[in-house]
Parts: structure tokens; C-alpha cells; sequence
């Protein structure tokens, strides 16, 4: 039962980000907004693991396993996504 | 399942002005609010592991970075495109609404019992000689994923390396923090990293039995390095020392060669030899979460900047 | 024996989480800076202090009453170096307009 109410609100994530990412124009928000899409993808797969539980185990750690490996990604991606802002407007104070 | 309800209601309380915020640095409090609220539902969701990567890197790591960024860019951020119409604005919303109720729908509608490699993973772990699952996953059967991700960081680094300015390069990351002589952040840089690093070793140590690991371990390192970046009590490494370099490609090169060692003793690429299986992974688990640990740590800092003197 | 226990944790639980209650109440409902950090700082300590007090004859061994009291240290250490920050930056903010 949990797991269902967890993979609604991945799914409510993923349209919230979504129309951030979309309506926003402030590149730093488009960040946040991106990074809220990709939480609600995980917990959509948080929530499949935790259907998934048996053997033994609360949850199938294999999706768990993909989801830190994809937190770190994420993490990569937005550092990348944060320096070129602050780089464009290094460059636009310069003219 | 009320706690499950008001944590759900938190998050998306959270969430919403996230997106809405008028200001950047307001949005990013709220992002770290809703990033250790989200680790929340991830302990609810029984995966602890993932619960820790979220509070340290999702919230914690990504805070430092993301509050830093809003504001170096408070003076008004690059904005190239014309603001959406109302109309285009309610379209998107209602496009939006049906996509989350469309997924909403899909995860209701997934099959009963469901699909589970739970049974394989404990039927296989023995060999591996771990006690965590998420480990035996992670370091194990789906190891290539692991070596892709860290030479992901790798990249990343290279990446954000790329955008520094040509009279910049080989200078240190980030820009130069006011020096804190005195006052409690001071205080607690000199502090708090001998104990931090005591955790993280821990956590990496537990890690092969019991809820941790090297990426949870590498963030609190990156944590314990930054502190005293932030308290302007140490700068960071120019980017053009050797051993710097080195230390952020060993991680996933030390991962390569085990899975060479594994195709020349076992005949599979990352097969780990039988009886020695824990020693390989504690190993490589220990060069990669120092490998980690110092691209997550370049990653926050950013690219050498030119107004380093200024 | 037991009883005893489960007694004494619900009690020190239930007082932890009325601090933090009131804690959260003082951070919305207080009018400036710093006696809303004043009412969060105690929250922290108190609440979480009580809470760990609650938790500890649960632990399973040594080394979990250890874990659950370094909880507290350092939750205590970063609360108390982060208060006196923000109280200097809401103090600067409020010269400088």
C-alpha cells in the first residue's frame, strides 16, 4: 500500500518538475525543476522495489542498487548544468 | 500509512513552491527541505541505502552547491527567452497534470504479484560473500553499471574542467572564500572533519553488511574537505597536480583492472575469484570512495575561476 | 521490567516531540530572527536530546548507545555553530537594509 502512495507522488514529481522545467525562465530553477522530474522518476522505481519485496528482503535491491548509482548521476549532471549557467553569466557581465 | 500520507503531503507541499518560488535562493531552501523529507520516504520505501545518498548528496552536497550558485547569480540570472503566454502556461499545466495522472494510473495498473529479482540476488550472495544486497548489486551482479557510473564522475570532472576560462586553467576550483579566523564556523572546520572522516570510514565498512557504502561514505568525505574550503582555513589543489588527476581516475581504473583480473582468473570480465570475493570488493570499494570523494568534492567546487584575486 | 521501559521511552519520546511542537510553533508564530532561531536551537537540542534520552534503553548493544549519543553530539555541535551564523547574517541584514 505504501509503495503505491510513494509512486503517486513520484508521479505528482515528475509532472510538477516537468512544468517547471517548461514554464520557468530562471536557469537556476530549471535546474530545481529538473532535479524534482528526476526524484519523481526514482521514487516511481523506489515504489516498484518495494512491490517487489520477497526472498527474505523488504524490497528488490536491484532497482534500489540503480537508483544510488542514479542519485550520484543526477548529482554529476547538475553540477555540469550549474557550472555552464554561472559560466554564461560570467560571460554576459562581460558583454 | 498516516505518517506515509503527511510525509506525501509534505513533499509535494515543498515541491510546489520549489517551482513557483519568485526568488532562487528561497526555491533552494526549500529544494533541501524537500531532499531530506524525500529521504524520509525512501527509509518509509525500506531502502535505507538510498535514504542515505539522498540526505548526503541529494540534499546536503547539492545544497552547498546549488545556495552557492544562487548567490554568485543574485545580480539576475542569463535569461535568453520571452516569458510563456498565459494560454501557453494553463496548456502546459493541464499537459503536465495528464502526463503525473497518466503515470499515476500506469503504477496502479502494475502487475500483481509483481516482477521481483529479489529471490536471484539471495540465492546468488553467498558467493559474494556480503551481507547488504544493495552491495552484492551494486559491486556484483550489476557491477558494470557501478564502473559506467564512476567513469561518469570522471567525465564530469573533465566536463566542468572545460569551462574554465583559458587564463584560469590549472588554477584551483571555485572561487576564493572569505577566511573565517575566529566564530563558530571556524571552529567547527577544525572540528568536525577528524570526526566526520571516523564516520565515513564507518559507513563504509558497514556498508558491505548493513545499510552504507562507498557512495555514502564519499559524501561525508567531500563534506569533511569542503568545510574547510567554505571557512577559508584551506584552498583547494590547483587542478593541474598530477596526484589530483590520478586520484579521481583510480577509482574506476582500480574497478577495470579487477574486472580484467576477473577475465583472466574466472574467464568473465568482473568475475571475482571464488573465496576472495569480499577482499576484491572491500579494495575496490576503498579506492573508489577516495576516488569519489575527490570528483564529488571538484564537482561542488566548480571550474577554476578568473575573478579568483578579485 | 519491560513495561518499565516502554514507559519510560513513550514519556521521553512524547517530551521530546512537545519541544520540537513548540519549537516549530515559536519559528512561525515568533516576530524576529533571533528568538525564532532561540525557539528552534532549544527544539534541536531539548526535543532530539529527549527523544535519543528516550531511545537509548532500546539500543541493541554498547555501540548503539554510542551511535545514538554521537547523533545528539553532533547534531548539537552543527546546530549550535549554524545559530550564532544566521543570527550574525540576520543582524547585518537588518543594518544594511
Amino acid at each position: 500500500m505504501s509503495a503505491a502512495i510513494y509512486g503517486l507522488l513520484g508521479a505528482a514529481l515528475v509532472g510538477i518538475g516537468l512544468f517547471g522545467l517548461l514554464v520557468r525562465r530562471d536557469a537556476l530553477l530549471r535546474i530545481l525543476a529538473f532535479n524534482l522530474l528526476g526524484g519523481g522518476v526514482f521514487l516511481v522505481f523506489g515504489a516498484v522495489a518495494r512491490r517487489g519485496a520477497g526472498a527474505g528482503l523488504a524490497a528488490d535491491p536491484v532497482p534500489q542498487a540503480i537508483i544510488l548509482t542514479g542519485i550520484v548521476v543526477a548529482f554529476a549532471a547538475t553540477t555540469l548544468a550549474v557550472a555552464l549557467v554561472l559560466r554564461l553569466a560570467a560571460a554576459k557581465d562581460r558583454g | 500509512m498516516i505518517a506515509d500520507l503527511l510525509i506525501v503531503a509534505a513533499i509535494v507541499a515543498l515541491a510546489l513552491p520549489v517551482v513557483l518560488g519568485r526568488s532562487a535562493f528561497t526555491s533552494v531552501a526549500l529544494f533541501v527541505a524537500y531532499g531530506l523529507l524525500l529521504a524520509f520516504a525512501w527509509v518509509r520505501l525500506d531502502a535505507v541505502d538510498v535514504a542515505l545518498t539522498e540526505a548526503a548528496i541529494g540534499a546536503g552536497l547539492s545544497g552547498v552547491l546549488l545556495l552557492g550558485a544562487a548567490r554568485r547569480l543574485a545580480g539576475g540570472p542569463p535569461v535568453e527567452d520571452a516569458p510563456p503566454g498565459k494560454a501557453q502556461v494553463a496548456l502546459i499545466g493541464v499537459g503536465c497534470a495528464g502526463l503525473a495522472v497518466a503515470l499515476g494510473a500506469a503504477i496502479l495498473a502494475l502487475p500483481d504479484p509483481a516482477p521481483s529479482l529479489a529471490g536471484p540476488v539471495m540465492a546468488n550472495i553467498a558467493a559474494l560473500e556480503v551481507g547488504n544486497p544493495v552491495t552484492a548489486v551494486l559491486m556484483g551482479f550489476r557491477g558494470l553499471d557501478t564502473l559506467l557510473e564512476a567513469a561518469v564522475l570522471v567525465l564530469a570532472v573533465v566536463a566542468l574542467w572545460a569551462l574554465a576560462p583559458d587564463a584560469a586553467w590549472g588554477g584551483a576550483p571555485g572561487w576564493r572564500q572569505p577566511r573565517a579566523a575566529d566564530g563558530p564556523l571556524a571552529l567547527l572546520a577544525r572540528v568536525l572533519p577528524p570526526i566526520g572522516v571516523v564516520v565515513a570510514v564507518h559507513i563504509l565498512w558497514v556498508g558491505a553488511d548493513a545499510p552504507g557504502g562507498k557512495f555514502q561514505a564519499a559524501a561525508i568525505l567531500t563534506a569533511m574537505w569542503l568545510l574547510p574550503w567554505m571557512a577559508g582555513i584551506a584552498a583547494p589543489p590547483p587542478i593541474s597536480r598530477a596526484w589530483l588527476r590520478i586520484l579521481v581516475a583510480a577509482g574506476p581504473v582500480a574497478f577495470i583492472l579487477a574486472g580484467f583480473a576477473g577475465s583472466a582468473l574466472q574467464g568473465a570480465f568482473l568475475a571475482y575469484p571464488q573465496g576472495y570475493a569480499k577482499a576484491v570488493i572491500i579494495a575496490v570499494e576503498v579506492v573508489l570512495t577516495a576516488s569519489i570523494a575527490v570528483a564529488l568534492a571538484l564537482l561542488v567546487l566548480g571550474p577554476p575561476a578568473e575573478d579568483r584575486d578579485a | 521490567m519491560t513495561l518499565l521501559v516502554d514507559v519510560f521511552t513513550v514519556l521521553a519520546v512524547a517530551a521530546g516531540i512537545v519541544f520540537f511542537i513548540a519549537g516549530t510553533a515559536g519559528l512561525i508564530r515568533f516576530p524576529d530572527t533571533s528568538s525564532r532561531l532561540h525557539a528552534l536551537t532549544k527544539a534541536d537540542h531539548l526535543g532530539l536530546g529527549l527523544v535519543v534520552l528516550g531511545l537509548l534503553p532500546r539500543a541493541e548493544s554498547l555501540g548503539g548507545v554510542l551511535r545514538l549519543l554521537a547523533i545528539w553530539g553532533l547534531v548539537l555541535v552543527s546546530s549550535a555553530a549554524a545559530g550564532p551564523m544566521l543570527a550574525r547574517l540576520a543582524r547585518r541584514g537588518a543594518r544594511g537594509g
